[in-house]
């Protein structure tokens, strides 16, 4: 199951520089420890304790994942997951 | 209809039909014509609130000076308002802004100190802080956290909408300062709580999103997500894609944020469809497309429009 997911510029140092890079799981939760895996520190930027950092947004298929259960939104084949600090607007 | 000044027209703006863009009779789209306000957009609301509830406050005083992070409409709202109750303004605005939007500050009488293009709002809201300590005199309205800026929408923009659109079921608008939405939201929250309440958020280009560290982050201190119930966030390709469709099967002028709320509020109407309920959903359109044109959004493909607004804060 690949789920391509969109790294930010700031949390580029993790994945070699890469934009995107390729993970699996069935929720959230599990795609963020497959992203460790593979790209160490990653999990610790995203997440602090049991939820998402504050101002660390996650899309899957650009709805936000607040909305759709959290670290337990579950994912399927084909899914696009972005990741983006939260900035102002206004 | 008449008024006795410009600034008594703000708000009474119409709700229109969009009945191409529709997708059936039972599910059906709706555009909160925000455009009509007396500078062209939907920030007149919060700025007049925010600059008559500080007056009321005694924070602003004749020959005060007001000063105000912005990309610019709130800042075209305040300067209109300053200008004719005769205060000075300051607006930070992060240069990756239209042209116009300078244009039109300056217009209404605002000087403009500009803030780096890397960070967006975020760095504009830093130089409005730092500015802000340096000049304790001058009065930073500061539309992320001012209450006034929601109560606007409290009492104007949603009372209005439910009186035109009593079988409303969807609310849609763009999230910036989150004003709109937390206002909107609080209203029908206390008299039709069953109305989904929908935020479309711009994606930007890499750049708004390069900040220095994770930690400076921005989330608006009006900011309440248990008055959401989806959020989705929305690139300039189908901000613009969807931004052409209104002008085209409709005849509407927009903004390029526009685009991205519509986009939100048609993904509403595809999942009514789909499981067979009516919906009547609701949209802000948050100004004309007038002050993008230089932007190049309306012209050629839809890739090029994407090309060009890359790094420009679109929405």
């Amino acid at each position: 199951m690949a789920i391509e997911v969109r790294i930010p510029t700031i949390l580029r140092t993790y994945t070699d520089g890469a934009k995107s890079v390729t993970g699996s799981g069935a929720t959230l939760a599990e795609l963020i420890d497959d992203l460790e895996a593979n790209h160490p520190g990653i999990k610790d930027r995203l997440i602090d304790g049991e939820d998402l950092r504050r101002f660390v947004n996650v899309y899957v298929n650009d709805e936000d994942v607040r909305f759709t259960g959290g670290l337990g939104t579950s994912l399927g084949d084909g899914d696009q997951v972005v990741v983006l600090p939260a900035v102002a607007g206004g | 209809m008449r008024f006795d000044n410009l600034l008594d027209s703000v708000g009474g703006t119409p709700l229109v039909g969009l009945p191409r863009l529709s997708p059936s009779p039972d599910v059906r789209v709706w555009a909160k014509l925000e455009d009509r306000n007396p500078t062209g957009s939907i920030k007149d609301r919060a700025a007049l609130k925010m600059v008559e509830q500080a007056e009321k406050d005694g924070l602003l005083r004749p020959g005060c000076t007001i000063l105000e992070p912005t990309s610019g409409n709130t800042g075209i709202s305040l300067a209109m308002a300053a200008k004719l109750k005769g205060y000075r303004i300051v607006c930070v605005m992060p240069e990756n802004t239209s042209v116009e939007r300078k244009q039109l500050l300056g217009m209404w009488g605002a000087e403009i100190v500009s803030s780096p293009a890397a960070g967006g709002s975020n760095e504009a809201v830093r130089v409005a802080k730092r500015l802000a300590e340096e000049h304790p005199d001058w009065v930073m309205l500061y539309q992320y956290g001012n209450p006034a800026n929601a109560l606007a929408h409290y009492e104007g923009t949603a009372p209005e909408i439910h009186a035109d659109l009593p079988s409303i079921t969807h609310f849609v608008a763009g999230l910036g300062t989150t004003g709109t939405l937390m206002g909107v939201s609080r209203y029908f929250r206390e008299h039709k709580p069953d109305v989904r309440i929908v935020a479309a958020e711009p994606r930007y280009g890499e750049l708004v999103y390069g900040l220095r560290n994770l930690d400076e982050g921005f989330v608006p201190e009006l900011y309440d997500a248990s008055l959401i119930d989806s959020r989705f966030s929305v690139g300039p390709r189908d901000a613009v894609r969807r931004v052409r469709e209104l002008l085209e099967l409709e005849g509407l002028f927009a903004g390029i944020s526009t685009g991205a709320i519509l986009h939100a509020a048609l993904g509403q109407a595809a999942k009514a469809v789909k499981a067979g309920e009516r919906a009547d959903i609701a949209f802000v359109v948050c100004d004309g497309g007038w002050k993008y044109l230089s932007t190049g959004a309306y012209e050629g493909t839809v890739d090029e429009a994407e090309d060009r607004l890359e790094g420009q804060l679109w929405a």
